[in-house]
């Protein structure tokens, strides 16, 4: 095994026992346990931040060259925002909902073939890299953004019902997920948006065409759209809660189909 | 020598014997002291509260003696009949003793389970009677492991975590809507006991701007005044829920005040901004179809009733929970209390020091080279002698403090003294 592949492997125990401890920590409200999913996972990321840098050192290039590689740093990235949130609000009960995707990116990753693909002469270039990495912390950021809007839908079904169970005792505050729901937006959308940008400036230089109209490129375009029509809804017309969450969760859905669907329907060619 | 719990609670007597019974604060040191003189109770502890009149002892003699001189000193000293209150007395020895302790500290004795006042209460009678030295290393060690488990039983069950009135139940919620309540703005209309002590929560909270609206200018100026707030003018209330986050009505007008076509308007120029309506008039203020308006969250005294309602089960469910902590620790508690019986000590107290001598001794007589047997048998009498020596006075001691009454903290000493404890781990 790859000195790489030792250490994602390790990442992925990590992410798996943060999992495991965050959702016991909402069932058992004990702060021990709360504290051993925070510990866990930043283990986890430790390990992934290694695995990455050893690929960097056998690749001599940034590890997002395939389907492997973009998910895992997907989830890397994550992580990195998630346990960013985490130490600003001192709420561990987000870390139920966005370690479980961050398993299943794992998962996902390491179910697909690992050999180091050759990319021609036209995939290289720092354009390119820079273009992809922003691409994918932007979409990660939108990660925490489809996360917090379900727990607000949650939380606000409980709340409008006047019956009030066990999971708004455990939920966050409706501000607090609206809060962490428009940060995300604001941290994500200007990164997406320069990855659209650097996409296009790149398909121009290499294909020769400016508007990239097929495959990816449109569901890029379509899934900024409506990140960018949620950001003008909530900046100009005071939108929030319910329909703001809804929309987020919409835009992640064709993220995620922009990310993963159209590479396996190109056969796992990324680029 | 046995721990002892004799009482009465709201479980078992009505609230005018207990009122009858009850010790006030600053008074506790005298029954405390008339026990101390006409009991064999060595260590001794009261705690009176409305709803409980509890002793917690450690009793030297028999047990129906020391519950004889507890009922006796608590008939005396309240000057009502024994006859009144005995057959409402419960005792309990030993285990139940230290579960019992444990479950009242924990709050899962009170009236209302989990409230939090009981602990505080049994820390202000623990330290009253340590101030006089009425407790000793039992009842010490006792309270403080209590208190850790009262701790453990807070954090790690919800028991205590779910409103149980309706004024905390709307402050619940409304934490669960915008998070911290600090700098938010409420709005009363008209006025009522329900309506201020829902506003007094709130305030508590961290709620600062205050306004009141009510039909008669005067008093809402009155209630305004009352609660550092602004009165408003009644007429202009659907202006002024533009800028509050909280509204509490309760007008005793006999028709809807707050219409759903209202709410939208009203929710529009508050650019969404979330809203928690709080309806406890009767016949109701606000149309509840406001409640299907995007963030507004209405709640009429009925949803909270039945919010409380759900939040007490809820509250019965963790104390099963609240319960397997507390046999956990019984546990803890009892080996503990076992250890420090004097017999076992001195049984383990020699054991480590015949295995010390043994070891010694064979590392000497191994490093001798050839000694003839009676040599051998000289140098093992003497390392004999020497630990029978050095135990003697030890020994002896122990057991004769052992009959006294702090024949424990004797014992606990020597234990630790000699790493006696790790050795049963």
């Amino acid at each position: 095994m790859a000195i790489d592949q030792f250490f994602f492997y390790l990442a992925l125990l990590g992410y798996l026992l943060g999992t495991l401890h965050y959702l016991l920590h909402i069932a058992s409200r004990r702060l021990s346990i709360g504290r051993a999913a925070t510990y866990a996972t930043l283990a986890g990321f430790g390990a992934h931040t290694l695995s990455h840098i050893f690929r960097i050192y056998a690749l001599r290039r940034p590890p997002l060259g395939s389907l492997y590689e973009s998910l895992s740093f997907f989830a890397w990235a994550i992580v990195l925002i998630y346990l960013i949130t985490e130490f600003r609000y001192g709420n561990r009960v987000i870390g139920a909902f966005v370690l479980p995707m961050v398993v299943l990116a794992g998962s996902a990753a390491a179910a697909l073939p690992r050999r180091i693909a050759e990319l021609g002469p036209t995939l290289q270039g720092v354009g390119l890299w820079i273009h992809v990495a922003l691409a994918i912390f932007g979409n990660a950021a939108f990660a925490l953004t489809f996360c917090t809007g379900l727990m607000y839908l949650l939380q606000e079904r409980q709340l409008k019902s006047r019956h009030p169970g066990k999971m708004h005792f455990r939920l966050p505050s409706l501000e607090l997920l609206d809060d962490v729901g428009v940060k995300s937006l604001l941290f994500g959308f200007p990164l997406l948006t320069l990855a659209l940008i650097t996409g296009s400036i790149w398909a121009e230089y290499t294909r020769g065409s400016f508007l990239p109209l097929y495959g990816r490129e449109t569901w890029s375009i379509l899934s900024w759209l409506i990140y960018a029509g949620l950001l003008y809804a909530r900046l100009s017309a005071g939108w929030r809660g319910r329909k703001a969450a809804i929309l987020a969760i919409i835009g992640f859905c064709l993220v995620l189909f922009t990310l993963i669907g159209v590479s396996l329907l190109r056969g796992g060619r990324v680029l | 020598m046995e721990i002892l719990v004799v009482g009465l609670s709201h479980n078992t007597a009505p609230i005018e014997l207990r009122e009858r019974l009850n010790v006030p604060e600053q008074d506790l040191p005298k029954p405390l002291e008339m026990m101390g003189e006409s009991t064999d109770l060595v260590e001794r502890m009261l705690v009176a509260t409305c709803n409980r009149v509890e002793v917690y002892a450690v009793a030297e003699g028999p047990i129906e003696g020391a519950v004889e001189g507890i009922t006796d000193c608590l008939a005396t000293y309240r000057n009502v009949p024994k006859t009144d209150f005995l057959d409402k007395l419960y005792t309990y020895t030993a285990g139940e003793a230290v579960r019992h302790v444990f479950r009242v500290a924990s709050s899962l004795d009170s009236m209302v389970v989990g409230e939090p006042q009981i602990l505080g209460q049994v820390k202000t009678a623990y330290s009253i009677a340590q101030a006089r030295e009425a407790t000793g290393i039992i009842l010490n060690n006792l309270l403080e492991q209590a208190f850790h488990v009262a701790k453990r039983v807070r954090s790690e069950t919800g028991i205590a975590s779910s409103a149980v009135s309706v004024s905390s139940a709307a402050v619940e919620l409304a934490r669960k809507i915008f998070g911290d309540l600090t700098g938010r703005s409420v709005l009363i209309l008209g006025a009522g006991e329900m309506a201020e002590l829902a506003l007094r929560h709130l305030l508590d909270d961290g709620v600062r701007s205050v306004l009141v609206a009510n039909r008669s200018y005067d008093r809402a100026v009155a209630l305004a005044r009352q609660f550092y707030g602004r009165a408003v003018t009644f007429e202009s209330f659907r202006q002024e829920m533009v800028g509050a986050d909280i509204v509490i009505s309760a007008t005793s007008a006999p028709h809807v005040i707050l219409k759903k076509e209202d709410m939208q308007a009203i929710i529009q120029q508050r650019r969404h901004r979330p809203i928690f309506l709080i309806d406890i008039a009767h016949p109701r203020d606000i149309d509840p179809g406001c409640n299907e308006v995007d963030n507004v969250y209405l709640y009429n005294i009925d949803n909270l009733k039945s919010v409380v309602e759900s939040n007490l089960k809820e509250r019965k469910r963790e104390a099963e929970r609240a319960e397997v902590i507390i046999d956990r620790e019984v546990g803890v508690y009892l080996t503990w209390l076992r250890s420090l019986d004097v017999v076992p000590t001195i049984v383990s107290l020699r054991q480590r020091v015949e295995q010390i001598r043994g070891t010694e001794l064979q590392k000497v007589l191994g490093r001798m080279g050839d000694l003839t047997p009676e040599q051998r048998e000289a140098i093992t009498a003497m390392s004999h002698a020497m630990v029978n020596k050095i135990l003697h006075q030890p020994m002896t001691e122990l057991k004769r403090r052992a009959a006294l009454q702090d024949g424990h903290l004797y014992t606990s000493v020597l234990r630790r003294l000699f790493g006696l404890e790790e050795k049963e781990k």
